[in-house]
Order: structure tokens, then sequence, then C-alpha cells
């Protein structure tokens, strides 16, 4: 009997817990999963406008084998996405390391910084990014201007491009990497004196210290801020990709279905992106015991 | 003598402190010029005049200070009105997202609800995937319903916590009403409190800091937000950020209708000049909110433990 009023009660707490969940869960099935599962449809479908609404008949892989030999704008649009994010990413992780070492130091007026640091994140739209990009205000070194650009210019390539790239992206970089900055202070804050002191007493360099204990113990804020960066670079508007799947939506000869396939195909390389950076900052527990 | 060569030492020392910390300042001054730049080269250019933009010996100080510009502008982005509507579509959104994401985010947190990991897989999910494959058949679903066009294609899914980043919120709320201690659940309990009492007695109270950092970021990121409200309300929804998308076009139309001269052509003044306008509710929100908005995200507990 005590047994059974018991279950009631753990039943009714459950149902409880459901309830506070209704209105995720309703949302998460009407506006969510079956648009999830309707534009993997669509993306093998062909769309036919009628009367009734819209029709669609399977048409297998058209549209994903059209895309990738009959269709170059998909191709260039694509590969530029992702050539930025791949580039952007860990320069957007490194800056947000640099500015929470500076901001970490206790200085007066720390919060100013942190604050004028952080400010960007808020004001970062696609309309505004595209108009000062587009306007030059972003390109605060003409390096064009002085004859180290030629010297970098005649570089190997693998050296070449990514500085350039910094030349022309400072800003952008760093207004990018406010979130991730605040992530990486608070992960440098928890870090206790004790180890410093510690590794101090055995001779170590801030150099060595910096690599040894600061890099390791930030490894699970650094994935965080890598994935919330990748994540957060792959849903700007003013990636040639969404212009591009923005464009095709209401493609008279393809309407839905094409588009579909794009941002399927996109999805596909941001997971990609994202299993790679879980792979590259993952625990190596095992390879610590090893040694 | 050794008091001396104690004194010298203690002097050694603090000249060094003196020494790092003046290198930090000026690296802190130098990136924070770098993160300024893009806003002083704006507000500059925008208090120009077209003859100063032309002339190529003026760099940074205009001869003479106009804001012609900014009426202009004014006028073509129909401030008073894209303010307003921004505004309202923002909050409403923000706050119908954040009741949702609470509610969800306290059922994670307190209650032993069946398939808690697949709820929390399929949050993280949505959230690394990107918008537009939801998009399109978003446009479809409301197409149908013919609520295209209208804000409610947005807001619907904001009020089931479907909405911009909506599983950063669910997990912040989780982490927030987890940290509550249950004690004061059970002592309310105690006391004849239904589940739901404690919610709004107990949960709320405690959670404040947290709402705020939600309701702050969800307010900026649908601000923001033009990839979705283009796509599923229309660019002539006529919020900020879309008014400015489309500032050049409608800048070409009214001047030319008006007097078309030389001298009122689209140029970076006018542009900056619309961003200005465009940042600037945002600038003042963050002056106001700047303390909730940065030590809110360190407080948050999103910071990968």
């Amino acid at each position: 009997m005590a047994n059974q009023s018991k279950m009631t009660l753990k039943t009714k707490e459950k149902l409880m817990g459901v309830m506070f969940m209704l209105p995720w869960i309703l949302g998460l099935l009407i506006f969510s999963l079956y648009p999830l599962f309707y534009s993997i449809w669509l993306s093998f479908a062909n769309v036919e406008f009628s009367s009734a609404g819209i029709s669609t008949d399977f048409v297998g892989i058209k549209w994903y084998k059209e895309l990738f030999t009959e269709d170059p704008n998909f191709i260039t649009n694509m590969v530029d996405t992702l050539k930025s994010i791949v580039f952007s990413a860990p320069m957007i992780i490194v800056a947000s390391i640099i500015l929470a070492l500076l901001l970490n130091k206790a200085l007066p007026g720390r919060a100013i910084f942190r604050a004028l640091y952080f400010f960007p994140v808020i004001i970062i739209s696609g309309p505004v990014m595209s108009k000062l990009i587009n306007n030059q205000a972003t390109s605060i070194i003409h390096p064009d201007q002085y004859s180290i650009y030629t010297v970098i210019e005649n570089m190997p390539d693998i050296i070449s491009v990514p500085l350039t790239y910094i030349f022309d992206n400072i800003v952008i970089i760093l207004w990018y990497s406010g979130v991730q900055m605040l992530i990486i202070l608070t992960g440098l804050q928890k870090i206790g004196d004790s180890i410093y002191e510690a590794a101090s007493i055995d001779g170590a360099g801030s150099w060595e210290k910096f690599w040894k204990i600061t890099l390791p113990y930030l490894r699970p804020m650094i994935l965080v801020s890598s994935a919330y960066t990748v994540v957060d670079l792959a849903s700007m508007s003013t990636t040639p990709i969404h212009a591009y799947i923005e464009k095709n939506v209401t493609n008279i000869l393809k309407p839905y279905s094409y588009s579909s396939a794009i941002s399927w195909l996109y999805a596909l390389a941001i997971l990609a992106i994202l299993g790679i950076v879980f792979f590259i900052l993952r625990e190596r527990r095992a390879k610590l015991y090893a040694k | 003598m050794l008091n001396n060569g104690f004194i010298t030492k203690n002097a050694k020392k603090a000249g060094k402190t003196v020494a790092v910390n003046a290198i930090f300042y000026f690296l802190l001054i130098c990136v924070g010029f770098v993160f300024l730049y893009p806003l002083l080269y704006m507000v500059i250019t925008s208090l120009m005049s077209t003859e100063d933009l032309i002339n190529p010996t003026i760099m940074w100080v205009p001869t003479k200070v106009s804001l012609g510009n900014f009426k202009m502008v004014w006028d073509v982005l129909e401030y008073p009105k894209s303010l307003l509507v921004s505004i309202i579509f923002a909050t409403i959104c923000a706050a119908l997202q954040t009741v949702s994401c609470a509610l969800m985010g306290y059922a994670l947190a307190r209650f032993d609800v069946p398939l808690k990991k697949l709820w929390i897989g399929i949050l993280i999910l949505l959230f690394v995937i990107p918008t537009d494959v939801l998009t399109i058949p978003r446009y479809v679903l409301f197409n149908s319903y013919n609520l295209i066009g209208s804000p409610l294609a947005i807001i619907i899914p904001a009020a089931t916590g479907q909405g911009i980043k909506s599983t950063i919120f669910v997990l912040i709320f989780m982490n927030g009403f987890a940290s509550v201690p249950k004690s004061f659940d059970e002592a309310a309990q105690l006391d004849g409190a239904g589940r739901l009492k404690v919610f709004y007695k107990i949960a709320i109270p405690m959670a404040i800091p947290v709402i705020t950092l939600c309701v702050i970021f969800s307010v900026v990121w649908y601000w923001n937000d033009t990839a979705q409200t283009a796509m599923l309300v229309g660019s002539d929804f006529g919020t900020l950020p879309l008014k400015l998308q489309s500032f050049d076009g409608a800048f070409k139309n009214s001047v030319n209708a008006g007097f078309g001269d030389d001298m009122n052509r689209l140029n970076e003044c006018f542009q900056f000049a619309a961003i200005l306008l465009t940042i600037i509710p945002l600038v003042a929100f963050y002056l106001v909110m700047q303390k909730q908005f940065v030590q809110g995200i360190e407080s948050s507990g999103i910071t990968g433990e």
C-alpha cells in the first residue's frame, strides 16, 4: 500500500515535470523536428505548386547531383564560406585567449577594458557588418601601403596567406571574440594560485607555466568557445552560402527543394568541422597516463 | 648597510611591477584602439560633408561638423517608426523566449523527467545545425497557414522555445535553477506549497540574474537578426537592421525623388550615419546593462564545466 502511493507520487512528479516541458516539446515537434525531417524530404523531392497547395514527388539525389556537377556557383559559395570559417575560428580563439590573459591581470580599470572588448558582440548583425566591411571601416591596417607587404607576399603561401588574412581581418577577428574571451577569462580565474606557486618552486618560467598549466586547464573552455565560434560564424547572415540558399528558396524551377539540399550539405559540412574541433580538443587522459 | 640593501631590493621590485603594469596598460589601450577604430572612423566620417570626404588632405578632422547627413538618413530609415518596430518586436520575442526556455530549463533541472538525455542531445543538435535547414521548411509551414509576412512566424517559435539560440538559454536556465539549493524547495513543500508555487515563489526570485542575462541577450539577438526575419517576415517588415539592409536602394529612391544633385549621392558619410543610427539604441542599452551582460556570462555556468 505504502509502496503504491510512493509510486503514484513519483509518477505525479514526472507528470509535473512533463507539464513544465510541454511548451518546449510542442514547439520542438512543430517548429523543429517536423521541419528537420520535412527539409530532408524536400531535398530529395520535386516541388510543384498546385491549387491544393504544394505537391512533392520523390526524385532521389537529383538535386545533390546537380549541385556537385552542374552548379559552379554552389561550389564557390560553399568553399568560400567554409574557408572563412576554418580560417577565422582558430584566429578568434587565439585572440580571445590573448585578450583573456591581458584582462586576467588585476589592474585598476580592468572592468572598463573588459566592457569595451565585449561591446562589439552587442552590435554585430549582418547588415551592420557587411556595410562596415564594404565601406572599409574595418581595415585599420592598409598593408599595401608598406613595403613589408611585398615581403610577405613573396613568402610561401603557407605563411603569406594567413598573415595577409590577419592584416585584412584583425578588427573582425577581435569583434567576434567577445563571448569566447569571457568564457576563457572565467576559466583563467578558476585556476588556483597554488598550482602556479608550486610550479615556480619547481623552477618553471612563465612560458612553461603557460603551456604546461594554463592551456591544459583551459582545454574545456577552449572547446566550448571553439564550438560556439564555429556555430556563430556558420549562422551569420553575411555568409555567401546563406545568400545563395535564400536566393534559391523561391527558384521557380526548383522551389524549396534545391535550397533544402544546399542547406543540408552546409549543415553536414559544419557538423564535420565541429567533429574535427572536438577531435582536436578532446580530453587526452590516456596519453597523460602513458607518460 | 643591510637595511640599505633591503630598501633597494624593494624599490627594484616596485619598479619592476610599475614597468609590467605600464606594458599591460599599453597593450590594453592598443587593443582597445583596434576595437574602437571602426566606430571612431564611422563617427567622424558620418559628420563630414561631402566636400570633406572627397578632399584627400582631410583624414580625421572635418572642416565643419554637419548633422545634415543624419537628418537625411533619419528620414530614409523612417527612424521613429523603425525604432518602435524594432523595440516592440525584440521585446516580445525576448520575453516569450525567456519564459519558454525557463520552463524547459526548470523541468530539466528539478524533475526526473523521462528521456532527459535525449532532450539535452536534441537541444545541442538544434544549436549546431545551421538555421537555414529549419528556415526553409518553416517557410513552407507558415506559408500554408498564411503566416508568412506576419511577425507571428518568428514570435510563435520563440514562445515555444524554438527561437534564436534557444538552446543556450535552456542550458543557462538549467544550470541556474540547479544551483538553487533543493532544501529551499523542500522547506516550501513542507509548508504546503505545490510545485508550481515553488517555481514562481522560490525558483524565479532566486534566478533573477539568470533571467536578466537571458532577456538582454535575447533582445540583442532578436534585434540583430535579419537572416530569419527577412525570410519569414519579409524584408519590408521594417526593423532597423532590415531598413539598414535595404538602405542603399531606399536612399537612392528618396533622394532622386527630391533633389538629384551630385552632392547628395550615396557615399560613406550617409552609410556610416545610417549604421550609427541603427546601433545607437543597442549602444545605449549596453551602457545601461553593461554589468549584467559581462557578469552574467561569467556566472552562467556555460563556461565548460
